[in-house]
């Protein structure tokens, strides 16, 4: 089992919910993110006071699969959200230790999937 | 002067002039509701964006209809525009005297027993409601400096123009064409430009999906949407009963009361219609409808009976509604409902004069005695088509001399912003700033 965490720029986040639809993954968190990385800042102007704004909005997205499925998943928010410019994001792949469903009880493999 | 001090003339004239900038402060109020309706059916990143072209398209309508606006206007002319005292509203003038007595150059606003800065200020607040109109429609995409551009030219030239044949002695006027507090000369007149303003632009990122099918962007605040059609509301209780110019008791009264109930039948029938076509009432919809009755009532406001106005309400929440759907088949975005509101309903107002007007009603409350009856009450059909001439004429003068001045925007300064700036915001774009700081906003469209 695995979790996947991935930051990706706030208007692609329908291409990539639609690419993980098509592979039959259903499943996941979406969450609004502040960070910075390669992409640097903008600026703002407030009463005449210039400020580099460096944490850009960004969408951070979690899905916990089962080990087949990483690869699929991984492609689809690539495949969903690359536009060829620095600030498309990042994926993380981590192992997880376990999974319980609250409902049934059902733990790790059948819990996730 | 009599040995009293004052003549009854006198007190005439300051019970007029109070009511009239009364309503003047009413309508003027209505800039509030339009800033609010507006920001809060559009997102969250473009608010500061719709707030400041709001706010100071009144400055802009304030400076060019006192510079040129008025002048061509109401001054005498021709038939299609006004040519004497026209800059800074300068002309001869002898307000408040009346009929016979009024001897300046406006005399086309002769027939009003107030002073002359008062007929003035309530013209200016109807100018800048046509120029409000457009900011809606073009909104989440538009680039600051060509739509403040396009503001100077509607307010200047544009409105004036039109202004003039229906209002300043023109020759709709001339043809018999009513349109008592202006669905044709301010609502249907900023339709048009909008509408032209639409198809240069181009819909909104996201809108309409390649399947064919159409995207909700949701708006970001209902709160303020709902506080905004109340303002507008109550607004429009100075645009109607304040074109009369005067404090005629029966008249206002009765202006009064026809809009509040093509007001309240627009609401009902705009729920129902939204309840059924969407399944659940839709309150976007029930905001539209009730600007709908209100837009449609504006022309016929002061010549119609309440049970017509009743009908006239009910047949615009309806036709709102369903107007709404179908310029997004056509895939023309308009983020708040602009067209359905000003350019539909403006439309059909002024028709409704044609339909619902009788003679005797214009006749007892002094409003307009050479009103034909309409087409439902007597059959006849010669105010119909003065109705529809109007109509006509404003859609065609105003629909491509608009579509020329977005063209000429579009090749020189450019009308859109970029994608990029779209994406993230016009905020941040076009202002450097953003309405909620401090707040986390999700931002995935």
């Amino acid at each position: 089992m695995k979790l996947i965490t991935a930051y990706i720029q706030g208007p692609k986040l329908n291409d990539v919910k639609q690419e993980l639809f098509r592979n039959g993954i259903y499943k996941m968190s979406v969450m609004t993110a502040m960070g910075c990385g390669q992409q640097l800042g903008y600026q703002e102007n407030y009463r005449g006071v210039v400020e580099e704004v460096n944490l850009l909005k960004k969408i951070r997205i979690e899905i916990a699969v089962n080990d087949e499925f990483v690869k699929p998943t991984v492609d689809a928010i690539i495949a969903g959200a690359r536009t060829g410019n620095i600030g498309d994001g990042k994926i993380f792949v981590q192992a997880l230790e376990e999974c319980i469903r609250i409902r049934t009880g059902e733990t790790n493999t059948v819990a996730i999937g | 002067m009599s040995e009293a001090g004052i003549t009854l003339q006198e007190v005439k004239i300051a019970i007029d002039t109070l009511w009239v900038l009364l309503a003047t402060f009413l309508v003027f109020f209505m800039n509030l509701g339009f800033a609010m309706v507006e920001s809060g059916l559009c997102r969250s990143k473009n608010t500061v964006n719709i707030l400041t072209k709001n706010f100071i398209v009144f400055a802009i309508a304030t400076i060019s209809f006192w510079v040129i606006g008025f002048g061509l206007m109401f001054s005498d002319g021709n038939s299609f525009t006004g040519l004497s005292g026209l800059l800074f509203a300068s002309g001869m003038d002898n307000s408040p005297a009346t009929g016979d007595a009024y001897t300046g150059v406006y005399s086309s606003l002769g027939w009003a027993g107030v002073p002359f800065w008062a007929k003035f200020i309530f013209q200016l607040v109807f100018c800048g409601t046509c120029a409000t109109i457009v900011s809606g429609a073009v909104a989440e995409r538009i680039k600051f400096h060509s739509f403040l551009i396009f503001s100077f030219i509607i307010c200047a030239i544009i409105y004036p123009l039109i202004g003039h044949w229906i209002w300043g002695g023109g020759w709709l006027m001339e043809l018999g064409m009513f349109d008592f507090s202006g669905s044709t000369v301010i609502h249907s007149a900023g339709g048009w430009a909008a509408l032209a303003g639409i198809l240069m632009l181009g819909p909104r990122i996201g809108k309409y999906k390649m399947d064919g099918s159409t995207k909700p962007i949701y708006g970001h605040n209902m709160t303020s949407a709902t506080i905004g059609a109340l303002i507008l509301w109550f607004g429009w209780f100075g645009f109607n009963p304040g074109s009369t110019l005067s404090a005629n008791p029966e008249a206002l009264a009765h202006i009064a009361m026809t809009t509040c109930i093509a007001a309240a039948m627009a609401i009902l029938s705009s729920t129902v219609t939204s309840w059924i076509t969407q399944k659940k009432p839709d309150l976007s919809m029930i905001i539209n409808g009730c600007l709908a009755g209100l837009v449609a009532i504006t022309a016929p406001c002061a010549f119609v009976s309440m049970t017509s106005a009743a009908v006239i309400g009910a047949i615009a929440g309806t036709l709102v509604v369903f107007s709404v759907f179908f310029w997004d088949k056509l895939r023309i975005d308009d983020p708040v409902g602009a067209l359905s509101v000003h350019l539909v309903n403006g439309v059909f107002g002024s028709l409704a004069v044609g339909l619902f007007a009788e003679q005797s009603i214009g006749t007892d409350l002094g409003t307009g005695a050479l009103v034909s009856n309409g087409l439902f009450i007597d059959g006849s059909v010669s105010q119909l088509l003065a109705q529809g001439a109007g109509v006509l004429a404003v859609a065609l003068f105003v629909f491509s001399v608009s579509m020329v001045v977005w063209a000429i925007l579009k090749k020189t300064l450019g009308l859109r912003v970029t994608k990029e700036e779209e994406l993230a915001g016009l905020d941040i774009g076009e202002h450097g700033m953003e309405a909620y700081s401090g707040f986390q906003i999700f931002n995935n469209l």
